[in-house]
């Protein structure tokens, strides 16, 4: 039985549901609200807020220095990439986990997950000479695959949680109708779980997209993403922060955008299987 | 006659074609400030001349420092210039990671470089980089405030009139603060400035057999020095504050005075930036009688790695970026004020640039840092700001961390002294120098 909640309690946890909520988002308003800007006022103290005398000269300053569309480009190619390859390997490793499951699949799981803690600086050197001898170096497929293995380890745990919520039966159900492995992974428990695999995509399509360590390493000028261009904004001897705000909000627009669009399925999947 | 023509006709094909085949696209690694940015601008001007092809990767310079060093300890070739300091350019040359700039055009005119920027971008007698521009640091000062405080800065000034002074300009209903200095963590930050200012107290990093000196009163001294003038009459959470933060305060009005690179003047004086343009005096960093005054020697200069393929269309970049002609394109678009300063003598010597108000003490601070003799008493080491052995940075970063600790006043003066001691000395056994 639902549990009774006056309208007291409602309009208590929605002020603190939307203060919590301006909290997170309050960084990245101020970068927004800081791109338009002179970079005096940028500096200003006390701060100004929204009475100012707005400006585009930043992004204009910014799209003349740097090829916006090709950081972007690569950023999309790298991120989408990396997500699409790396649930081609995913699903059918999660099924495996989820359904024929055998003595050291947890301990496997375990050690997948293990390899996140890592500190990435550690394998730098031995990645960065196995790249120059591949001829990988600076180019999107050699980036591709560096993101995809990273985020592979969390691509299968989201897969194989999602996988386990699905009732054996139904697949066994396929089975005797006579369905054959890749048609029951993909007609049956692919449709079943696409709010799981939306999620999972989306979320790693953010985390390749925010990547920074690999991306800056392994990049020069041809491969460089979105990661690169706010780098090159950045400067402890003068004082670029106006620009480097706009070179950031044009960095996470597409996908602020994107996030919108899909907080639906994004919500959905997260927290399917929460309730039964 | 038609003979003559096809054979004509064909030279120009085999010129064109060697022209085509010798055309080549170069990665540059740079920082991002100002003077940088602006080089990107005139890159036709390179392309025009020589019909090779720029690309940028422009990068913070810790970022930048870490990328490259990647890349060239494992000749990954992915640059075919990188900008590099001071501090790198000695070590890095001594490693055979660079290509040493010899054979450079008559043109050139490489003995035209300053000789405190050559030397220190040089192993051995050897150059590898050549310097964009190069900087040491100076006091800025509010011509106002002085005069209100009834002061006359002086061309070399003591720190105890630098205290004086402070103290004097000092309003804090009006949020003015006698002085802004460098306390941020990091051995380019507030490291870089401590290291300084204890040089002029006749404080040193090591003695002859490379042993610590942070329990000698010279530093002491320095630190205590330091932590008093910021507490009377620095802003408040100085602990945080680096180069930036410090010209946000002075082109908003609110330091008496600022004790920086000399490269900041260009900022100071731009009225689009600041609001005090029209009234900032310059004078020496200062000293306290000893012999070594408390300023810094720095260059940003290119170099090529040697992992690279391209090295002589490289070598024709770096020729035309920090020539004379390069110098004279910026002032003819952009005025004297803002070309690439510290780098030639040269430009010292043209009336059009003795004519900007910055520029006679910016050369006067270069000319008084002396790398290869920075602290009064001898040291084993070259670098004045920074000791230029391999384990420096990251050695120094924790010591400034250590000295931050104190001007946030979490830790006392001796404390600070006594765990940077321990750990610069355990560091130098660990890497073999005792």
């Amino acid at each position: 039985m639902a549990r009774a909640v006056t309208n007291n309690r409602k309009a208590l946890n929605t002020a603190i549901a939307w203060s919590i909520g301006l909290i997170i988002f309050f960084p990245i308003l101020w970068t927004i609200l800081t791109s338009f800007k002179t970079e005096a006022q940028a500096i200003s103290n006390p701060p100004v807020f929204l009475f100012f005398d707005w400006t585009l000269e930043n992004y204009s300053v910014v799209q003349e220095r740097s090829n916006y569309m090709r950081f972007l480009w690569n950023s999309v190619f790298i991120a989408g990439g990396s997500t699409v390859l790396g649930l081609i390997i995913a699903v059918p490793a999660a099924w495996s986990m989820a359904f024929v499951p055998s003595r050291r699949t947890k301990d496997i799981l375990l050690w997948m997950l293990s390899t996140k803690m890592l500190p990435a600086v550690g394998v730098l050197y031995p990645i960065y000479l196995l790249f120059i001898k591949l001829g990988l170096l600076d180019t999107r497929i050699g980036l591709t695959i560096v993101l995809m293995l990273i985020n592979l380890p969390i691509i299968v745990w989201m897969l194989y949680t999602y996988f386990r919520e699905i009732p054996g039966e139904i697949l066994e159900a396929a089975r005797m109708d006579g369905a054959s492995l890749k048609n029951e992974i993909l007609y049956v428990l692919t449709p079943m779980a696409v709010p799981g695999i939306a999620s999972t995509l989306l979320l790693n399509f953010i985390l390749a997209w925010n990547e920074a360590f690999w991306t800056l390493n392994l990049t020069a000028a041809k491969a460089a993403p979105l990661t690169a261009f706010i780098a090159s904004y950045s400067s402890p001897e003068g004082l670029f922060y106006a620009k480097l705000s706009a070179a950031s909000t044009m960095a996470i627009a597409p996908i602020l955008i994107m996030g919108w669009f899909s907080q639906k399925q994004l919500v959905r999947g997260l927290t399917f299987g929460a309730v039964k | 006659m038609i003979y003559t023509v096809s054979r004509l006709m064909g030279a120009c094909a085999i010129a064109a074609l060697s022209t085509a085949a010798a055309a080549e696209t170069i990665t540059i690694a740079t920082v991002n400030n100002g003077d940088m940015i602006r080089m990107q601008g005139y890159t036709d001007d390179f392309t025009a001349k020589t019909g090779h092809d720029v690309e940028w990767v422009t990068l913070e310079e810790n970022v930048l420092r870490q990328r490259v060093t990647t890349d060239i300890s494992t000749k990954g070739g992915s640059f075919d210039i990188t900008t590099i300091g001071m501090y790198e350019a000695p070590i890095w040359g001594a490693n055979g990671w660079l290509v040493p700039l010899d054979g450079l055009s008559e043109d050139y005119d490489v003995d035209d470089i300053l000789p405190a920027m050559r030397s220190g971008l040089s192993h051995d007698g050897t150059l590898y980089a050549a310097p964009f521009y190069g900087e040491s640091s100076m006091v800025m000062y509010r011509t106002d405030l002085m005069e209100k405080a009834g002061l006359e800065m002086p061309d070399a000034p003591t720190w105890d009139f630098i205290r004086e002074a402070a103290a004097a300009m000092t309003d804090r209903d009006n949020e003015i603060n006698g002085v802004c200095l460098r306390g941020k963590a990091g051995w380019g930050e507030g490291g870089a400035f401590i290291t300084v200012t204890a040089n002029s107290f006749g404080a040193r990093w090591f003695d002859e057999d490379w042993n610590a000196q942070f329990d000698q009163p010279e530093w002491a001294n320095a630190l205590n020095f330091f932590v008093e003038l910021m507490s009377e009459s620095g802003p408040p959470g100085y602990a945080t504050n680096g180069f930036n933060e410090n010209l946000s305060l002075f082109q908003q009005g609110k330091c008496g005075m600022w004790i920086d690179a000399t490269v900041a003047a260009s900022f100071v004086t731009n009225p689009d930036d600041s609001t005090v343009a029209d009234k900032v005096g310059f004078a020496l960093a200062p000293d306290t009688g000893l012999g070594k005054r408390a300023n810094w020697l720095w260059a940003w200069a290119l170099a090529i790695p040697g992992g690279t393929q391209k090295e002589e269309a490289a070598k024709q970049f770096i020729e035309w970026a920090t020539s004379k002609e390069y110098i004279e394109l910026v002032a003819a678009k952009e005025g004297w004020a803002n070309v690439p300063p510290g780098a030639r003598t040269s430009l010292y010597e043209n009336p059009n640039y003795q004519s900007v108000p910055f520029a006679k003490m910016t050369l006067d601070s270069i000319n008084a840092a002396d790398p290869s003799n920075p602290t009064v008493k001898p040291v084993p080491y070259v670098g004045i700001q920074f000791v230029a052995i391999p384990e420096f940075a990251g050695i120094a970063t924790e010591v400034s961390q250590e000295f931050s600790a104190v001007y946030a006043g979490q830790q006392t003066v001796e404390e600070a002294l006594a765990k940077a001691q321990a750990l610069t000395n355990d560091a130098m056994e660990a890497a073999g120098y005792r």
